[in-house]
């Protein structure tokens, strides 16, 4: 009962998120605004509880979820195909500039910071 | 046999097949993934999305086919980035302390990924929409594709170079980190997870959670802050531009 009161939170938080997104016209898509919903409704119990256990199901089976539209590569072989190195070396290359970036900032941040490692939690 | 091609006509085409073969074949490549001890290079999306598509060429099935029933859990994408709130709730002390550091990490690898994969398409000369469709490439599929759709780019496209970016991220990062002497200990893992979670979104951070717990906490911090920044940044850059 508390996995389906879950999912239905996550899924009345979405459509709330695209009503605002489309409404006001926001450049955030409707499911991070339902994020940011569920991130304040998350302080009561109510929500908290039920959400717990879908949100842990769904998180830890994230990778799923990319394979339909990964399988989608295939329809756009034509423009791989012709760009295909080049996209290769684009895509590889800013992924490591990316997570180099992100790796060195945070870490110079935090050990600017006596004792980073202990605000765990 | 003609009662067979029969069956597999039928089969084929409702959306019982697309969803089966997508469950059954993520499933497989994950217990590869386990046998393998987590082996970066036997990354369970890489591998069943290159025996999916296989399949799907060799039996001449079209993706819009196989589509119709993969849908169901490609729909989940949305409800999961609602519930990237639950990671980022869990982390709100740290959340609260270390909120300009977490920020500027994040704003700081998203626009170093934004900006290299566009610096490079325009250098090596690539078509505009390919290079638009580049730019959102670090976000979570979904997000990327409408980012993309939103500059002009190709939403499609913009969701298969997000896919591939994720796939790069969880196969490499480790030999990166490890060239770039980030470390272990409870700060070399909140670099990495974080990481990840920026540059290379789900499929990073579901990396980063399965080699260590605390590293995907961080990766999925991460992937919350990227999302949020890079949905409302990259529109935003492009319009000044």
């Amino acid at each position: 009962m508390q996995a389906l009161r879950g999912i239905t939170w996550l899924l009345l938080l979405q459509s709330i998120g695209e009503v605002i997104s489309r409404g006001l016209h926001l450049p955030l898509p409707g499911p991070v605004v339902g994020m940011l919903l569920l991130l304040f409704a998350l302080r009561w119990p109510l929500v908290s509880h039920s959400v717990q256990a879908v949100a842990e199901f769904l998180l830890q089976h994230l990778s799923l979820l990319f394979v339909p539209v990964g399988v989608g590569v295939m329809t756009h072989l034509d423009t791989l195909g012709h760009y295909g190195l080049r996209l290769a070396v684009i895509i590889v290359l800013s992924t490591w500039v990316s997570l180099g970036v992100t790796a060195w900032v945070l870490r110079a941040l935090m050990r600017g910071d006596s004792g980073a490692g202990s605000h765990h939690g | 046999m003609a009662d067979f091609v029969q069956l597999w006509v039928y089969l084929s085409t409702t959306p019982l097949f697309g969803l089966t073969a997508t469950l059954l074949v993520y499933v497989l490549a994950q217990t590869f993934y386990g046998r393998m001890g987590q082996a970066a290079w036997a990354n369970p999306v890489l591998w069943s999305v290159v025996a999916l598509a296989l399949g799907l060429t060799l039996t001449h099935t079209a993706y819009p086919t196989y589509f119709s029933g993969a849908q169901f859990i490609h729909f989940l994408l949305g409800p999961a980035v609602v519930a990237l709130a639950w990671p980022l709730w869990l982390r709100r002390g740290a959340l609260r302390a270390h909120w300009r550091k977490f920020a500027i990490a994040s704003l700081a690898g998203g626009a170093a990924a934004a900006v290299s994969a566009t610096g490079l398409a325009w250098a090596l000369d690539l078509p505009h929409d390919v290079l638009l469709s580049l730019a959102p490439k670090s976000v979570t599929a979904p997000v990327a594709m409408g980012v993309a759709e939103k500059l002009g780019g190709i939403p499609a496209l913009a969701a298969v170079f997000a896919v591939v970016t994720g796939m790069v991220g969880a196969l490499s990062g480790k030999y990166l980190f490890d060239a770039l002497g980030i470390g272990k200990d409870s700060t070399g893992w909140m670099a990495r997870g974080f990481a990840l979670g920026t540059a290379a979104h789900g499929i990073g951070a579901a990396r980063a959670m399965q080699v260590n717990a605390d590293a995907g906490a961080w990766a999925a911090l991460a992937l919350g802050l990227q999302v949020v920044f890079a949905s409302v940044l990259i529109p935003l850059v492009a319009r000044m531009l």
